[in-house]
């Protein structure tokens, strides 16, 4: 069954994935960073 | 198709999948993937953000534990990001036009292959201390992938998303931004795993960044297409009235330089930057001394991860939200409201205002990376789409002049005024207010833009002569290869 949220070609999968390539570990530097500034409020 | 696209389209050989005319996409190809694309590699040329963790253990590589005789001073390691965000600007400018006409995926392969090049030379240079190799690798190598990497998915994204390129830009230059949140724990880390009693682990972590990086970045060269000539968003109509500040025409790379918007634009961001870049470098010393006791070096560490989280998201916000107001009325924000905080700043000090203080530097580095973030799209704004990221190219040298400026001038007026007697306290005092004079300079450039003159736009005979121009190319390549043009 074709994906629905199909747009000419690319999936929604693709799409996600292509993301989470470069979102994932944007996330987790943001996250150590701001654990790190956390330190200015205390 | 032209003549100047065809003899693309047909330059085939080993390489011939990097081809621009290998990279149109395809009918229905989502233009979602192609900012993850533009990230990949903005993510990870944004390292050069974090090559300060480097410094402390490539002061230790002959005495491991602590600085040895023979042993590389922080001043000299200094010079290695200098000289990468030197060749930036200069190979943004110099490569622009190259970018532009090969299109995305082949600048993107070049910028990976230099970006990783460089940290493996760099690694080579660590191995054998010698820091003439580490300038050359980091420096001259990997700084050809800072500025062919900064520039190359530019115009791709102005082309893909017409109805808001502002913040289309505004995403990858983010990247650059959030680069250094990946690499600068990734580079603990590694340092911390490679570490022995016998080195610091800096070599292999340069091996293994590179090898990293190259990955990341020839991804993005894959993922990335072009839209097919004639293509725009679904829905989507340009505006039929024109827009006073918005040209629908292209000007070459070239011309542009011949325009009195392109030097007032250049200096826009040359002191915006320079404004900006100042206090980066001094935010942590600067705090500590204007607020002695209160706050302590690790609450200013704290401060400092906080202005680069700004940083990244005013590249966005500040980009996106030109879309609405346009670029020039952005561009008045920045310099109005910049000049207002950074006269505030001495107040916030003399009353002891930490949170006062914190709040007025997060807003001026959110507007800092926003002037990186929108420019691109006052570019396109200005001379059209077809050239901008070569156009780019040769405004990022402004960068490269700001990154002398504004460090040499917060700390050369601190330390004269600390010389002369002023208090530390007060001692950034009049360096606030010279930035302040910057920014009027600034907004003063931003009130004489006006629309390019249309004897500098391009017309249907350029195309011919720049066809002309391009075979007579690839004609003398192929005489010196030995090879047919186009085969």
């Amino acid at each position: 069954m074709p994906d629905t949220h199909q747009q000419n070609g690319t999936t929604t999968w693709q799409v996600v994935l292509a993301w989470a390539f470069v979102g994932i570990p944007l996330t987790l530097g943001v996250i150590q960073t701001l654990i790190n500034a956390m330190k200015l409020f205390r | 198709m032209s003549a100047m696209e065809q003899t693309r389209a047909s330059s085939g050989g080993l390489f011939g999948f990097l081809d621009r005319s290998r990279t149109i996409a395809k009918p229905g190809f989502n233009r979602w993937m192609v900012p993850p694309a533009a990230l990949c590699v903005h993510l990870c040329i944004g390292q050069a953000y974090a090559f300060s963790v480097f410094n402390l253990p490539m002061t230790k590589l002959l005495g491991i534990t602590q600085s040895a005789p023979g042993d590389w001073k922080l001043t000299e390691l200094g010079w290695i990001f200098s000289i990468a965000i030197f060749v930036l600007g200069f190979s943004a400018a110099i490569f622009g036009r190259w970018v532009e006409e090969g299109g995305p995926r082949r600048a993107m392969f070049t910028a990976a292959l230099c970006w990783a090049g460089g940290f493996l030379i760099a690694a080579f240079g660590v191995s054998i201390h010698n820091l003439w190799i580490v300038y050359f690798g980091y420096g001259l190598v990997g700084g050809c992938g800072l500025g062919i990497g900064y520039i190359s998915p530019v115009s791709t994204l102005i082309k893909w998303f017409p109805d808001r390129p502002g913040m289309a830009t505004g995403m990858a230059i983010m990247g650059f931004g959030g680069g250094a949140f990946i690499a600068s724990p990734l580079s603990v880390w590694l340092m911390s795993i490679y570490r022995t009693a016998h080195h610091v682990g800096v070599a292999p972590t340069f091996i293994t960044m590179g090898l990293i990086y190259f990955f990341f970045m020839v991804v993005g060269a894959f993922v990335v297409r072009v839209p097919a000539p004639g293509w725009k968003p679904e829905g989507y109509t340009p505006p039929v009235q024109a827009q006073k500040l918005i040209t629908k025409n292209d000007v070459f790379v070239y011309d542009s330089l011949k325009t009195p918007q392109f030097w007032l634009i250049w200096w826009i961001l040359c002191l915006n930057v320079t404004a900006g870049i100042g206090v980066i470098g001094q935010a942590s010393a600067m705090s500590q001394e204007m607020f002695p006791g209160r706050v302590t070096p690790i609450a200013a560490a704290g401060f400092v991860g906080l202005m680069s989280l700004f940083n990244m998201g005013g590249r966005f916000f500040w980009a996106s939200t030109s879309d609405f107001i346009g670029r020039k009325n952005t561009y008045f924000v920045f310099m109005v409201l910049g000049f207002l905080l950074y006269c505030t700043v001495p107040h916030m000090g003399a009353i002891g205002s930490v949170a006062g203080f914190v709040l007025c530097f997060l807003i001026i580095i959110s507007m800092y990376g926003g002037g990186f973030s929108t420019v691109p799209a006052y570019l396109k704004d200005m001379f059209g789409t077809r050239y901008v990221g070569a156009i780019h190219g040769w405004l990022i040298t402004a960068w490269s002049m700001a990154g002398i400026f504004g460090p040499v001038l917060v700390n050369y007026i601190r330390q004269y005024n600390v010389t002369h007697g002023v208090p530390k306290a007060q001692a950034y005092n009049v360096t606030m207010y010279i930035m302040a004079g910057l920014l009027v300079i600034g907004f003063i450039c931003n009130l004489l833009v006006k629309a390019v003159h249309h004897r500098f736009h391009m017309r249907p005979e350029d195309d011919t002569a720049l066809a002309t121009a391009a075979e007579a190319g690839a004609a003398v390549a192929a005489r010196l290869t030995g090879k047919p043009a186009g085969a």
